[in-house]
């Protein structure tokens, strides 16, 4: 079978001995049609599948514009406490787009880490989603610890993991000053080390290979050095 | 078929006896006629076009094997668990409001508390929604320990695995729905353990999300999913499911044995 059909190689359909074909026609007219048939449903196809498609996943490389919400005044925040405020990470969906964060001072003898001494933030903002799945951590005075309901997690003081399956320390935000106004930015997360990184969701650990293997997204991206240079020059 | 001789008729009293048709009635004709023969006459009208018939015969009346007994139902259960689910989703679809700054919690609470069998139905539609979870992982056992996944039915066991992720999907789906603390925080905790992936992992989490944060949309993203794409995609390849069932046959119980035919063990002898 496959012998005969290597016999005629000619590209001439005149040379196959095609019926009704022309002088120089490398391509029967019943194959062209097939596959231009075949051309028109693909390009109709794609036609409403790649805008739907695009429509689909188009929020994940839209970047969100950074917000700046004030939670409290100077006075309010101290160094080796923390305190509870609300923010609003995502606005107009009522409760289910707000969060709780835990605010204190700068304080020079615990923030010895490079994330701290690199941004001089005047507040350190905790976010009180796990970094294991994103439950709710509390802030437990009496044992020094952030504790997570759901499956365990401890962390201290600094949001360092000391017990439990979280991957990471708790994640921050940004903080400003603006006159008497503190302000909370952006979220960022911390490696082991408490190195910035871009906002990873919980679960995603950063040390290793792991910010490789969890790469940062479009969508939720860090300050750039400009930008943070511009918060600590307020 | 053998032709199998005919039993004589049990004889009748004669009040009992039809009467014979007299002249000019009983041969089809004339309108009581016609209305007797009024369904056969409709069903006829739509064979005679499409051929339905052979197809019906085909899909209902199949040869069992000896041994079919109460685990081979647990398919047809599933089926019909799915249908309790589509149509309860429905009705249920005809007072939700995918809504996260309030709506869905309220519109659910309405079904539940004011809605004429409004908590009856939604109580079929979560606790079936359990009920055929448990049927897909009992037909699944069945399946594996009969050895029905082996050849020629690997396809199905295919499609069959397809099915359960597809289910698990509407699970998963449906659970953010009623928006309260419980769905809520579920929700978190499920998208995050899609984005423990390697790699593609935090962009499932963005596409489920509809952007990094738990937003607007996400709610109206999980409602699309659970009542538009994943029942489309489901009612196909069920569809599939059947027709190789009914292609294939069903295997005997694995206790089974083949039985010889008489003549080949006369000739054993």
């Amino acid at each position: 079978m496959a012998d005969k059909r290597l016999e005629h190689k000619s590209k001439y359909t005149l040379d196959r001995g095609i019926p009704g074909a022309f002088e120089g026609e490398t391509i029967t007219r019943r194959r062209f049609m097939t596959g231009s048939a075949h051309t028109a449903g693909a390009v109709a196809a794609g036609a409403f599948a790649l805008p739907a498609l695009g429509f689909a996943v188009g929020p994940i490389f839209k970047s969100t514009p950074h917000r700046w919400e004030s939670v409290g005044t100077v006075g309010m925040f101290v160094d080796n406490n923390y305190t509870p405020v609300v923010l609003t990470l995502t606005p107009n969906i009522g409760e289910a787009g707000k969060s709780t964060v835990y605010i204190r001072q700068f304080n020079p003898e615990l923030d010895t880490d490079r994330a701290d001494i690199e941004t001089h933030t005047p507040y350190i903002a905790i976010s009180s989603r796990c970094a294991h799945l994103g439950c709710p951590v509390r802030w437990v005075d009496a044992a020094e610890r952030f504790i997570c309901p759901c499956h365990g997690g401890v962390y201290d003081l600094l949001g360092r993991r000391v017990g439990g399956p979280p991957v990471r320390p708790l994640d921050r935000f940004y903080t400003r000053v603006k006159g008497e106004d503190v302000e909370v930015g952006p979220r960022f997360s911390v490696n082991s080390q408490l190195r910035r990184f871009s906002p990873r969701d919980p679960g995603e650990p950063l040390d290793g290979i792991g910010q490789y293997v969890y790469p940062s997204r479009p969508g939720a991206q860090k300050l750039s050095h400009a930008q943070e240079l511009n918060i600590t020059s307020q | 078929m053998p032709n199998l001789p005919k039993l004589p008729a049990p004889p009748l009293p004669a009040a009992l006896k039809e009467p014979p048709p007299r002249p000019g009635q009983g041969n089809g004709k004339g309108p009581i006629e016609e209305a007797k023969n009024a369904g056969i006459t409709v069903v006829d009208w739509v064979d005679e076009r499409t051929s339905l018939s052979g197809a019906a015969r085909w899909m209902m009346f199949r040869k069992v094997p000896k041994g079919t007994n109460w685990f081979y139902t647990l398919g047809s259960a599933t089926m019909f668990a799915f249908l309790s689910q589509a149509v309860t989703g429905v009705f249920l679809a005809m007072y939700y409001r995918p809504d996260p700054s309030g709506g869905a919690y309220e519109s659910i609470r309405y079904v539940t508390n004011d809605v004429f069998l409004g908590q009856f139905v939604r109580g079929m539609h979560k606790w079936g929604s359990s009920v055929m979870v448990i049927l897909v992982f009992l037909h699944m056992g069945r399946t594996f320990f009969f050895g029905a996944y082996k050849y020629p039915r690997e396809l199905n066991w295919v499609i069959g695995v397809v099915l359960l992720i597809l289910t698990m999907t509407m699970s998963f789906t449906g659970y953010l729905l009623p928006f309260d603390q419980r769905a809520y925080w579920a929700t978190i905790v499920g998208v995050n353990i899609n984005g423990t992936g390697p790699l593609l992992g935090p962009y499932l989490s963005d596409f489920l999300r509809g952007g990094s944060e738990f937003g607007a949309t996400t709610l109206s993203r999980f409602y699309a999913i659970h009542m538009l794409l994943v029942p489309g995609l489901l009612a196909a390849l069920i569809g599939a499911h059947l027709y190789l069932v009914a292609k294939l046959g069903t295997t005997a119980p694995p206790w089974s044995k083949a039985e010889q035919p008489e003549e080949l063990r006369k000739a054993e002898v």
